[in-house]
């Protein structure tokens, strides 16, 4: 079993990832876009884990998917909040905070 | 570290009896009673005064149970040597030598502490009545305690340094009663005097003391003493300069010649003070001092070395006895006259320690100091009841005799015994110096001395008579109800001299020239309140007793043979002059460096005298007692009576005579004014030392520091500051102008570009951050690979 296979795919999902971040207007997508590089870190530290028979991986895990589970949440209302002020959830209309 | 817990002395301390073994309670308790009296005196109900007298009684009674063992000690001892009871505690410590404190307790210091805290203890009884209601009563009684516990402290001292201690306390406490009415300038002056004039003098104790350490290599008294004994030194004259330093001291404290004038001013402070520093502290510390280091003094200055007609000691004390004699005459105040007396009388003393009469020069010490005490206690009784505050003998009284009976009976009969009249107990004390001067060969002493006493008594008889007989005027005829002989407002002129001895301020908390409360107008017929008599009537009985402690005219020898373990030398015994002139022989070719026949010679002057076997030098025996060795003085002492009597009855008496032409011949006759206005200004030794010596040194001195403050050092600190100005300028258009703002702007504006630059970064984007995010992530994370590859 080679680590390259984990690696390969864990690089794919995070490139998609990294893309939705970037690219995508919709704040939506744009929160599964970071679920996505999170979830190609948990596979990175499952696959090391696994190939160095390491408990320390797994664990590290868990706290990732617990933490993005918390990301999420907070991620989710705070869309709420900017759908029910602008009836919009698009990320262009959002640059208020510009220098 | 104070008094550390080891006691460096202990020898002869074992069995000489609880008294002498704690004498040095005798000095710490009125030193404990000052600080109580400072913090606590003025809530006291009597303000201080009650602790001021336990104190001072509290240390009578020790010294007087130090006094009975001391006698005990001596008559127990079988004609031994009797050792002082010395004990010693570390009080400081530099570089391994060690200064101690403790006490040294001897014949002399037994009697020195009795006398001290006899006197102190009348005298302040007395003070509680004369300065009652004084706006400083508190702080009287706090420095009087002090200045006894200065004294006895002195008295005790087992070495040169607890000796400087107490010295200098009592110069201290001198200041502060002297200037104790000090709202008066003439009074702040008089203190401001005696205390730089005394420490003048004590320029020699510094230089002598340091002297002795480096001769003897010890502080203690007595290894200094022994030392001095045994001829244990180096160089004679090394000797003789520390004992010239010291002497200095001693002119400067005992107001001997050139440095006498500060004691007639001291009558500034209030008359106790006058009475306890003339009698029994302060001024007999001087001639204290030449008799605890004596063998320095006779050894170092050759004291009755063969063939010497005078030495320091004897000329300077002799000179002073004549002087102070003289301007005595021209006094008009009465505390002056007893001042004068007071310098005239420490003159014979230090006469009498110089030609050897040790024994007899401490004797007088203790008798002049109950004489003197009663008679500035005495006029200080009739200033208080008779005269209104003054103390002008020839404006305010007169003829007060009959009123103060008890005044009048102490002041004659301590008159008398100042005067040196057989019977009383300065003639015991007096006559026996003098006497001692003609047996030791020191034949113009003999002279001075028996001139000095006729001139004595012509002035007290001229005091006397201008105090208590003829017409009473001033403050006086008030007192005695007469009407003033002349209808002149005396009682105006009566106060004009209230800078003299300031006596009269409103210490009472009124006018002058009311009664004194309690008293009434006139006043009540008789003595002074009985707090002034019952001191007055002590010292009398004392001016009487004292002196048959030591009559060599009865063949009573009880003083000397108490006292005569402190001289520190032995004395020559078996009638000597021979023995004595023998053993200065012996000291004499030592120094000449033949030893051999001045070996044979000290040894066969030992031989003669039993106790005097290893000594070298010695002390003369006192002379025995020849009525017609006395006779002279006697003769003199009468004739100065009668010339003076006649003199005073002719002069200021009411009748004419042939001499009335006289009064007011020193206005008249020039060659006569002259002499007078001479004395009157008292040799113009104040004049020498306030116009010539304080102009002729002093003012060039503050004019070339005037100059070179003037020129030098503002013409530095000018400079500095105008440079500084310069450099100031320069710094501030240079760099602060130019280099600092230049970095603060070029920051800022460096800041405000960059800001500007970057602004469009800050887009507000979400996804542009994250692009930037990922992107900077991707550049380091291609920089780290290149790095580990």
């Amino acid at each position: 079993m080679y680590a390259v296979n984990f690696l390969l795919l864990s690089a794919a999902l995070f490139s998609i990832g990294v893309f939705g971040v970037i690219a995508r207007r919709n704040a939506v997508m744009v929160l599964m876009s970071i679920e996505l590089i999170l979830n190609s870190v948990n596979l990175n530290l499952i696959a090391f884990a696994l190939i160095n028979n390491d408990i320390d991986g797994h664990i590290f895990a868990l706290f990732v998917i617990a933490i993005a589970a918390a990301e999420v949440g907070v991620g989710l209302a705070m869309v709420l909040m900017i759908y029910r002020n602008r009836r919009s959830i698009a990320l262009d209309g959002l640059s208020e905070m510009h220098g | 570290m104070l008094f550390a817990a080891e006691e460096t002395a202990e020898h002869a301390v074992e069995a000489a009896g609880w008294f002498l073994e704690n004498s040095w309670l005798i000095p710490l308790i009125p030193g404990i009673a000052f600080f109580v009296i400072l913090l606590f005196g003025k809530r006291l109900p009597k303000g201080g005064s009650e602790v001021g007298i336990a104190s001072m009684t509290a240390s009578l009674v020790i010294a007087a149970g130090a006094a009975f063992q001391w006698i005990d000690r001596v008559d127990s001892s079988h004609g031994e040597h009797v050792g002082p009871v010395i004990r010693q505690w570390t009080w400081w410590q530099s570089g391994g030598t060690k200064f101690g404190i403790g006490q040294h307790i001897d014949g002399l210091a037994v009697m020195a502490l009795l006398l001290v805290t006899f006197i102190s203890t009348l005298v302040q009884i007395y003070s509680t009545e004369y300065v009652k209601g004084d706006r400083r009563y508190t702080h009287y009684f706090a420095s009087i305690t002090l200045f006894s516990a200065g004294m006895l402290t002195m008295v005790l001292a087992p070495n040169m340094v607890q000796l400087i201690l107490g010295w200098e306390i009592m110069g201290l406490c001198s200041f502060l009663l002297i200037g104790h009415w000090w709202e008066e300038r003439a009074n702040s002056e008089a203190a401001l005097k005696a205390f730089w004039t005394v420490r003048v003098g004590d320029i020699g104790l510094l230089v002598g003391t340091a002297m002795l350490l480096g001769i003897f290599g010890t502080l203690d008294i007595k290894g200094i003493n022994e030392g001095a004994a045994a001829g244990d030194f180096g160089a004679q004259s090394t000797l003789m300069w520390a004992a010239v330093a010291l002497f200095i001291a001693c002119i400067g404290k005992s107001g001997q010649f050139p440095l006498h004038t500060w004691l007639p001013d001291a009558m500034a402070g209030p008359t106790p003070v006058s009475s306890l520093l003339h009698s029994s502290t302060m001024v007999v510390a001087g001639v204290f001092l030449v008799a605890r280091l004596y063998p320095v003094f006779h050894v170092g200055l050759e004291i009755n070395a063969v063939g010497q007609t005078f030495n320091l000691i004897a000329v300077i004390g002799g000179i002073t006895l004549i002087v102070a004699a003289a301007l005595a005459f021209v006094q008009n105040d009465i505390k002056k006259v007893l001042a004068y007396s007071t310098v005239s009388q420490l003159g014979y003393m230090m006469m009498g320690l110089g030609v050897g009469a040790w024994t007899a020069s401490v004797f007088h010490i203790f008798t002049h100091a109950f004489f003197k005490c009663a008679l500035f206690l005495v006029a200080g009784s009739i200033s208080y009841t008779a005269s209104h505050h003054s103390f002008d003998m020839k404006k305010d009284m007169g003829g007060i005799w009959k009123k103060m009976p008890i005044t009048f009976g102490v002041w004659m009969v301590s008159t008398a015994a100042l005067a040196g009249i057989p019977f009383f107990s300065g003639f015991f004390s007096k006559d026996e110096i003098i006497d001692s001067a003609k047996h030791a060969d020191y034949t113009i002493f003999y002279i001075v001395g028996i001139v000095g006493a006729f001139m004595t008594t012509a002035y007290m008889t001229r005091a006397t008579y201008l105090t208590f007989f003829g017409a009473p005027r001033g403050g006086a005829a008030h007192f005695m109800g007469v009407e003033q002989p002349d209808n002149e407002a005396h009682d105006d002129a009566a106060h004009d001299d209230h800078g003299d001895h300031g006596d009269d301020h409103d210490a009472h908390g009124q006018d002058d020239h009311a009664p004194v409360p309690g008293r009434s107008f006139p006043f009540a017929p008789f003595d002074s309140p009985w707090k002034i008599t019952a001191p007055l009537l002590i010292l009398g009985t004392l001016a009487v007793g004292s002196g048959y402690l030591n009559a060599p005219a009865l063949g009573i020898h009880w003083f000397e043979h108490q006292t005569e373990s402190s001289i520190g030398l032995p004395i020559a015994e078996g009638h000597g002059e021979e023995a004595a002139d023998l053993a200065h022989a012996g000291e004499g070719d030592e120094e000449a460096g033949t030893a051999a026949e001045g070996e044979d010679e000290a040894e066969h002057a030992a031989a003669e005298g039993e106790s005097a076997d290893s000594a070298i030098f010695t002390v003369p025996e006192a002379p025995e007692f020849k009525w017609s060795a006395a006779a002279p003085g006697l003769l003199l002492v009468l004739a100065g009576f009668l010339t003076s009597l006649f003199l005073s009855f002719a002069v200021f008496g009411k009748r004419k005579s042939a001499l009335t032409p006289l009064v007011g011949l020193t206005q008249r006759s020039k060659p006569v004014g002259a002499v007078h206005k001479f004395l009157v200004n008292k040799l113009y030794l104040d004049h020498l030392y306030e116009k010539i010596i304080f102009r002729g040194v002093a003012y060039p001195i503050s004019k070339a520091a005037y100059w070179f403050n003037q020129k030098v050092i503002d013409g530095v600190v000018d400079g500095a500051g105008r440079s500084g100005k310069r450099t100031g300028e320069w710094v501030y258009r240079n760099i602060d102008q130019r280099l600092v703002d230049g970095a603060v702007n070029a920051s800022g504006m460096v800041a405000s570009e960059t800001g500007h630059a970057l602004q469009p970064v800050q887009s507000g984007k979400v996804n542009q951050y994250g692009a930037l995010l990922f992107g900077a992530a991707a550049v380091a994370a291609i920089v780290l690979i290149l790095l580990n590859v």
